[in-house]
């Protein structure tokens, strides 16, 4: 006899596995994979270009800004700029410009800055507030000119998971926004290397892992098809996080 | 008031839920599963609950499931239970000790992936936000939220609910007329759960959202920040949980087969009181 109990049990048991199956088949994959477009038109929709994340008062920061991802590049080449005070490092930002530019920590630091106490909010679940000073990558952009053609900036980095280079992009929304920064310091100090030394990007309307560490290179591109594995990102390349980290 | 001529006693058989309700209720099933299940995926990602603006590994957390070398726990401020085999550490089914929070048959997907989790409750999650608002529109509109979910000010005296929980801890329910109706304890659980819980699960996940925060910053003000809005997230989903199961309960004590039907086809059985007792 068919008991209530087993009908339950059953139902759970054709449910889960069902759940498994779907979440391999790629044909369910693009379809919660639209939602990421839907998420992203739907808080454009919502948010001026402008909105400005929550910006806090020193009594907010957290006593300890929490690192999280690699925790150095961990490479020779990288231990020998470190002990140098990366005065050897530099900046390039390149692709669709009219003047690459080169620039030096010393001549980043030159620049007009933005300081901010803003909240850091990991994929993960925990958030961490911080003050961050930097450069307005706006500024950076209209320095080396825009090409028309431009549509994201895509940030290279100095660590890898494996074989695999870090990096990340943002669409000119984010880019422009006045709250995107390159920032070189954390909590009136020079950046320490977990957080990203010498230079690591804050995009503050989206998730920790599109807050690029280790900055090499900044790129100007039209499309994100054949950089690296196409999705705009490490994490989106290697284990389908979402490219727009919003929500 | 004018009085009809008709059969004496109430009908047999009534036209109970409405097709708003019944399509609302049926897509919840779905999304509140997904959700729930998807949910506690994304909290294993990192099992700890803080109050405020920010909170880490490093900062107090007043909920935590964790596991050391040899059991899982759970700690809920300075309370902690033994969970091994249940929560922080339990075996899957290829038979390897895991270290996550929830286990495999709770979560969804069954192994630990925070990407494939985001994915199914960031997609559900619009169902289950649509349906609502879409619900809650309907209902205003045809006044079912107003005339059978709202509790009447006599229904909510202390000796009335003091009454109607008895007769629920008895297991009686209404019949006839009576059963027509949503009793005191049933609005005051449905109309709890569609205007407040709902909607607290809802904006409270929209103030973990960092572009959220940003276009309606009295989000943030209105949960006492982030960390918070988080914790208040997952305690909301624990008593939508503990309202489902009271539900189901009372589905089976009710009379399934009448209180499923009604749901799907609209048409409830009314219940009639058992024959006369004879009394002296």
């Amino acid at each position: 006899m068919i008991t209530r109990r087993h009908l339950l049990v059953g139902a759970a048991g054709l449910l889960l596995p069902g759940c498994d199956r779907l979440n391999r088949s790629d044909t369910f994959r693009d379809g919660l994979r639209a939602f990421e477009t839907l998420n992203l038109k739907a808080q454009r929709l919502i948010t001026s270009r402008t909105a400005l994340a929550r910006e806090y008062s020193p009594e907010d920061i957290s006593p300890y800004f929490r690192p999280n991802g690699n925790v150095t590049p961990g490479t020779d080449e990288y231990r020998l700029m470190a002990e140098g005070g990366f005065a050897s490092w530099r900046l390039t930002v390149d692709g669709l410009v009219r003047r690459p530019l080169s620039l030096s920590v010393a001549e980043l630091v030159d620049m007009p800055r933005r300081s901010q106490i803003t909240r850091h909010d990991c994929v993960e679940g925990w958030s961490a507030i911080g003050k961050w000073t930097g450069v307005p990558l706006a500024r950076l952009l209209d320095l080396a000119g825009l090409g028309e053609r431009a549509r994201y900036i895509v940030f290279h980095c100095m660590d890898r998971f494996g074989a695999r280079p870090y990096y990340e992009s943002i669409d000119l929304v984010d880019a422009y926004h006045p709250q995107t920064i390159l920032a070189y310091g954390l909590n009136d100090r020079r950046l320490p290397i977990p957080n990203g030394a010498p230079l690591r990007l804050r995009v503050e309307r989206q998730l920790g892992y599109k807050h690029a560490k280790y900055l090499a290179r900044i790129e100007a591109v039209a499309s994100l098809e054949g950089i690296y594995g196409g999705r705009g990102g490490y994490w989106e390349d290697s284990n389908d996080y979402e490219w727009y980290a919003g929500i | 008031m004018e009085y009809e001529e008709r059969p004496a006693g109430p009908p047999e058989r009534v036209k109970r839920h409405r097709l708003s309700t019944r399509i609302w209720h049926w897509t919840n099933v779905v999304a509140v599963f997904v959700m729930l299940m998807s949910g506690l995926m994304i909290f294993n990602a990192h099992p700890r609950l803080y109050w405020g603006q920010y909170g880490a590994n490093t900062d107090p957390a007043w909920l935590e499931i964790g596991s050391t070398e040899t059991r899982g726990y759970l700690r809920v401020g300075a309370l902690q239970v033994t969970t091994t085999g249940l929560l922080g550490r339990w075996t899957d089914p290829d038979g390897n000790v895991r270290r996550r929070a929830f286990p495999h048959w709770a979560t969804i997907p069954s192994s630990y992936s925070l990407s494939a989790g985001r994915r199914w409750h960031l997609a559900f999650a619009w169902l289950f936000a649509v349906g609502l608002v879409a619900y809650l529109i309907a209902s205003l509109i045809n006044r079912h939220a107003w005339r059978d979910l709202t509790p009447r000010r006599d229904e909510l005296r202390p000796g009335a609910l003091w009454h109607e929980a008895k007769q629920h801890a008895r297991l009686r329910f209404p019949t006839g007329e009576a059963a027509l109706r949503y009793n005191s304890l049933q609005k005051l659980s449905y109309f709890g759960v569609i205007f407040i819980l709902l909607p607290v699960i809802i904006l409270t996940g929209l103030t973990m959202s960092p572009a959220m925060d940003a276009a309606w910053p009295w989000l943030l003000d209105l949960f006492g920040g982030r960390q918070s809005a988080r914790s208040i997230h997952f305690i909301a989903a624990f008593l939508l949980v503990l309202f489902i199961l009271v539900h189901l309960a009372m589905v089976l004590l009710a009379g399934p087969v009448n209180e499923i039907r009604s749901m799907i086809t609209g048409w409830y059985r009314v219940p009639q009181a058992r024959a006369k007792e004879p009394r002296s």
